[in-house]
């Protein structure tokens, strides 16, 4: 049985992505941009097919699948979509629940001006993907 | 001496137990009786049809248009672009009811009118009336709802249920308001100063309905009004004006982006303190009147307790793309409650399922749906000739009114593996997910830009490739070259 609903805003709060922002902005964030729920099975985006968004996982955990093949794990405070929107290119991998998924979702024509106007989250962004970066690099050498 | 209960569906067994008889309700049970779904009780707490357009909007008029005349008969598939208010009927009499209701004072009904079309439409639906679904539990062979009339036992459960339940933010003090729910006529709000807490559909319908009345009027909610969005929106019909007023800096009109920190009753009104969220400070201002236009929940009951997962602070139920719970097989949704399955989110672009026009057809796909994968009763799948092929998606691409009121949200499919089979109007989440054979499908979509878009998914030995095809300043999808793009496509 599924826990109770936590509060949106509380939710929120405990993500390191968004740990400089004020209360109210938190709610400006919670009333801007929705909450989705997917089954364990169930993709968020696809390889090769426009769409998606700016996923932040808010509960639950997730497989990155490149041509079939599972190429990383991610859980609470992960984000993803991320790099298509960013590259405006289609994704280059598929995401799929691994358990019931919980996600806040930046709709793509969005996730810039929200970015612009929260300076903090971006920075705090990139110290992730510098941070996946270079295990990247460590990996790959 | 009791009279003799003449109601339909007395409590026992049943494959399917449908719960509401709103448009979705009402859509739902109908679809599944056509296709070939006959156990199937239909319950409503109500004592007649039309949900929530009993009752709301309640200043009485629609946003949804419905163009009594149009270049397509009604009756026909091709008028239901035209009239987004009536649910579609296989026959053409059950078809394009509310027109027949409206008076041409405008081209979106009112409420009355609304309701008059439901009714009419009811009438080839038996409900049961005045049974409340009380509760549920699982047992063997699917579930069990206890109602105000007795058991009910299903395989299968579909919850038509509206959004209707009001819900207020845990901001404190703003339970001692009321909601949109209770508002009073506008003639109360005579000569008042209003604070209205939200920004979206009732808010605005409150804010445009007290201009004629209300001495000030602020609308305050953390998130911007997004215009860009609004000037596209069925909203943009009838209730900018209190924005308009506000951008000009006239007649005591406010929208206001804040976080509401708490509302405090006095003898006189209330006390509001806020915060702003897109700029900085505080606000700090009084008002006769306060109104919690913060929208609605759907009363899920005890669903939670059988594990069925919500979302967004617990106002909607979370679903798959074919509006199955995530979590609890077997039961589904209908209705505007189907919003919260949002589809591919293409460029951020959602589906109009929470209108009518949009969950009508959404009904039909899901009363399909049951019917296969619980009581294995195979759709009829029309079979197609090579030379039809192109003829029938490019026609369906121009003109099918599931395609253009569902963007992006529902696909037309045709399956190619061995003969050519119509494979009928799916959900396109469900379309690129599936492991399928040979097939095509054609979706209408906003490309990025926001352009009408019509698209082309192919699926070859297992790989699905996504083709746009060009817009066309009048919407012509069926020009001799998008004839000659998708022919390419599928050979």
């Amino acid at each position: 049985m599924e826990a109770p609903a936590d509060n949106y805003v509380d939710a929120l709060s405990r993500l390191a992505l968004f740990a400089d922002l004020t209360h109210p902005q938190l709610e400006q964030v919670a009333h801007s941009f929705d909450e989705e729920v997917f089954a364990a099975g169930q993709r968020v985006i696809r390889q090769d097919v426009t769409g998606g968004g700016f996923y932040v996982i808010l509960e639950g955990e997730a497989h990155v699948v490149i041509d079939g093949t599972e190429r990383a794990r991610l859980m609470r405070g992960d984000f993803f979509g991320e790099i298509s929107l960013l590259t405006e290119a289609r994704p280059t991998a598929d995401v799929i629940a691994a358990t019931m998924l919980r996600c806040l979702i930046i709709p793509d024509t969005e996730l810039k001006p929200f970015l612009l106007k929260q300076p903090t989250v971006m920075y705090r962004m990139l110290q992730i993907e510098a941070r996946r970066l270079r295990a990247a690099n460590a990996w790959d050498g | 001496m009791g009279r003799v209960d003449q109601r339909p569906f007395p409590p026992g067994e049943y494959d399917v137990v449908v719960v509401g008889s709103g448009p979705g309700g009402l859509q739902t049970a109908y679809s599944l009786a056509r296709a070939g779904v006959t156990r199937c009780a239909v319950l409503s707490r109500d004592p007649a049809p039309g949900g929530m357009f009993r009752r709301w909007p309640v200043y009485q008029r629609l946003i949804s248009w419905t163009k009594p005349d149009a270049p397509f008969e009604p009756g026909t598939r091709e008028y239901e672009w035209y009239d987004h208010n009536s649910l579609v009927g296989d026959e053409p009499e059950h078809q394009a009811l509310v027109r027949r209701f409206m008076d041409r004072a405008y081209d979106v009904p009112a409420r009355g009118e609304m309701e008059a079309g439901l009714a009419a439409f009811a009438a080839n639906v038996a409900v049961r009336y005045e049974c409340e679904w009380l509760t549920t539990s699982r047992d063997d062979n699917g579930f069990v709802l206890g109602t105000s009339d007795g058991e009910y036992r299903c395989k299968v459960c579909v919850f038509a249920i509206g959004v209707t339940d009001p819900w207020t933010p845990p901001i404190p003090g703003l339970g001692d308001a009321p909601h949109y729910a209770d508002t009073r006529t506008p003639e109360h709000y005579r000569g008042k100063s209003v604070f209205i807490v939200g920004k979206r559909n009732s808010a605005f319908e409150l804010a445009q309905g007290l201009l004629p009345w209300a001495s000030r009027i602020v609308l305050a909610s953390p998130r911007p009004v997004q215009t860009a969005v609004l000037a596209f929106s069925p909203l943009s019909i009838r209730y900018l004006s209190p924005y308009m007023q506000h951008v000009r800096g006239g007649s005591g009109s406010f929208v206001v982006d804040a976080a509401i920190e708490r509302v405090e009753r006095h003898a006189d009104g209330y006390r509001i303190r806020a915060s702003g969220t897109t700029w900085d400070g505080e606000l700090e201002l009084d008002a006769d009147e306060v109104i919690a236009a913060t929208g609605f929940r759907a009363p899920v009951r005890d669903l939670p307790g059988i594990g069925v997962a919500l979302l967004n602070d617990g106002r909607m139920p979370a679903q798959t793309p074919y509006w199955e719970s995530v979590s609890v097989p077997g039961i589904y949704f209908a209705g505007n409650v189907m919003a919260a399955s949002a589809g591919l989110r293409k460029h951020g672009a959602t589906s109009s399922t929470a209108s009518v026009n949009g969950f009508r057809y959404n009904a039909r796909v899901l009363a399909q749906h049951i019917a296969e994968q619980h009581f294995g009763v195979a759709r009829e799948r029309r079979e197609l000739t090579r030379e039809e092929i192109v003829p029938f998606l490019v026609a369906e691409l121009a003109h099918a009114p599931e395609l253009w009121v569902q963007k992006g949200y529902l696909a037309r499919v045709v399956d190619t593996e061995g003969r050519y089979r119509d494979g009928g109007i799916v959900p396109l989440a469900d379309y690129v997910d599936r492991d399928g054979g040979d097939s095509v499908a054609v979706a209408v979509e906003y490309a990025a830009d926001g352009a009408v878009t019509p698209v082309v998914y192919v699926r070859r030995n297992g790989r699905l490739a996504e083709h746009a095809l060009p817009t066309h300043p009048l919407h012509r999808f069926d020009t001799d070259e998008h004839r000659r793009m998708v022919e390419a496509l599928i050979s």
